[in-house]
């Protein structure tokens, strides 16, 4: 019983999975961030839309990227979920009365809801898809050309969805709650793979939180921006 | 923290008249308890008051009362083996508590722990951990010479700084998954910090995390609350040096 496929299944392999996973799904966040914050360079979007239309143009690679980020989502949900199945089986009876003892425990708001907060994430990343890539909320394509080459101009669709009020909170909730995840997420992946300097792990709590910070507020950045200015210039 | 002699309390304590009990909480309130009275010595007090009025007294389970042989296991308004940092109940003493202050007592909760009567529970599903790989090869014959086997200060530190786990199940206890991770992190983290463990590290760690996933106890979520109940102070560092054990026997 000690196959490869078994060691995957174990309470070590699942917290080893879900651990990387969410290192990648940190460092998409990161790489999408740096995407959009090429909306506040002045130039009217045309760097925004410069770099969608190159990831437009990768054709199967970006179908690949796409179909690993899926495997990744699911993944780390699968595994988010069934952790807390089998919560609710390895203690069916709860404590009338349950407290933290404090100290070095990393039991949180953050800690604590983490199955909650990646729920909504997971819920708002296929509306997300859905509004950005499918167009589901508003159906205009915008079209713009730059030296004479035309393209979408996906800057002007942005735009207008962060001048929708409604649009702006939701987005932001779901922005700080990625914060929530993370500031528990990122320091634990560490934990899971294997940091045990007891002089380090401290560290790597604060990095996470910094991290979970600078993500949150990186992403809460353009919304707000846009709404508070009345459009991107 | 009471600067009283004595002082009154009510308990709300778990009876459960054995493992098919549904089990209910009943209130007692005691006056007259002396502060240095250790916990467990108020529980004594406590029962000795239930046998005079015919009563059938607590059980709880407890042994050495000096914090080292690990029996005691009472979660104590909310925390295992009470509020106290790096103290077992059996060690908690009673000027910690406030004058007429309510306090809960419940037994460890977990499906490896099944309760067998009010508040002891069943702790085999350790021993089955232990069996499956806590233990190390010896030459049997002659007793070899003390401080034969070479071995560093910082290797032999570390190793007891794991060593040091009683098995009282508090971290299971805490935990808010029952996770068994901080124990059997310990057992294997010890003797792989050791030349003894060597023979049958790889095969260790893959037979004791098999019989814990076997037990029902549920996934670490990296919480740290074992950590900050353990009444030796048992760091996650176990639970971390378990992984990379059992990855690398997996790879190997």
């Amino acid at each position: 019983m000690s196959s490869f496929a078994y060691a995957l299944q174990t309470t070590i392999g699942r917290k080893i999975l879900t651990g990387l996973t969410g290192i990648f799904l940190t460092l998409f966040l990161i790489a999408h961030l740096s995407g959009n914050l090429s909306l506040l360079i002045p130039d009217g979007g045309e760097a925004f839309n410069r770099y969608a239309e190159f990831l437009h143009d990768l054709g199967p690679l970006l179908w690949i990227a796409e179909i690993i980020l899926v495997i990744l989502f699911l993944t780390h949900a699968y595994i988010g979920i069934s952790i807390y199945l089998n919560k609710k089986k390895a203690r069916p009876v709860n404590y009338s009365y349950y407290k933290s003892q404090g100290g070095p425990s990393k039991q949180n708001f953050a800690s604590r809801s983490m199955l909650i907060s990646g729920s909504i994430i997971l819920l708002f990343v296929i509306l997300h898809v859905m509004h950005f890539k499918y167009h589901l909320f508003s159906p205009e394509t915008y079209m713009t050309s730059y030296d004479g080459q035309e393209m979408v101009d996906l800057a002007k669709h942005v735009e207008v969805a962060f001048l929708n009020p409604w649009i702006v909170a939701a987005y932001s909730f779901v922005m700080i709650l990625i914060g929530v995840h993370l500031k528990h997420g990122v320091w634990s992946a560490f934990i899971s793979l294997g940091a045990k300097n007891p002089k380090i792990t401290p560290v790597l709590y604060t990095v996470g939180g910094v991290v979970a910070i600078l993500l949150a507020a990186g992403f809460l950045l353009l919304p707000l921006y846009i709404y508070i200015n009345g459009g991107l210039s | 923290m009471s600067t009283q002699d004595n002082i009154s309390v009510n308990l709300k304590v778990w009876r459960q008249d054995g493992p098919n009990d549904k089990g209910r909480f009943e209130d007692y309130s005691l006056k007259d308890v002396n502060t240095h009275m250790s916990f467990l010595e108020m529980l004594d007090v406590l029962n000795e008051n239930l046998m005079k009025e015919k009563k059938t007294p607590i059980e709880f389970d407890h042994d050495c009362r000096e914090g080292i042989c690990g029996s005691c296991n009472l979660v104590i308004n909310g925390i295992a083996h009470g509020p106290e940092a790096r103290t077992a109940a059996c060690q908690l003493h009673m000027r910690h508590f406030k004058d007429g202050e309510t306090i809960t007592i419940e037994p460890w909760r977990a499906t490896a722990f099944p309760v067998i009567k009010d508040l002891v529970v069943d702790r085999n599903a350790f021993d089955r951990i232990m069996s499956a790989g806590g233990y190390v090869t010896v030459a049997t014959g002659n007793a070899p010479d003390a401080n034969a086997l070479p071995i560093s200060k910082v290797h032999a530190d570390s190793a007891m700084d794991y060593a040091i786990c009683i098995g009282c199940g508090a971290c299971v206890a805490s935990c808010p998954n029952s996770s068994a991770a901080l124990f059997t992190g310990a057992k294997i983290a010890q003797l792989s910090k050791l030349p003894q463990g060597e023979p049958e590290r790889k095969q260790r760690v893959k037979s004791m995390v098999e019989q814990m996933e076997k037990e029902g106890f549920g996934d670490c979520s990296n919480f740290g609350e074992c950590e900050a109940v353990c009444p030796v102070g048992i760091s996650i560092s176990a639970i971390a040096t378990m992984r990379t054990e059992y990855v690398k026997a997996m790879f190997s």
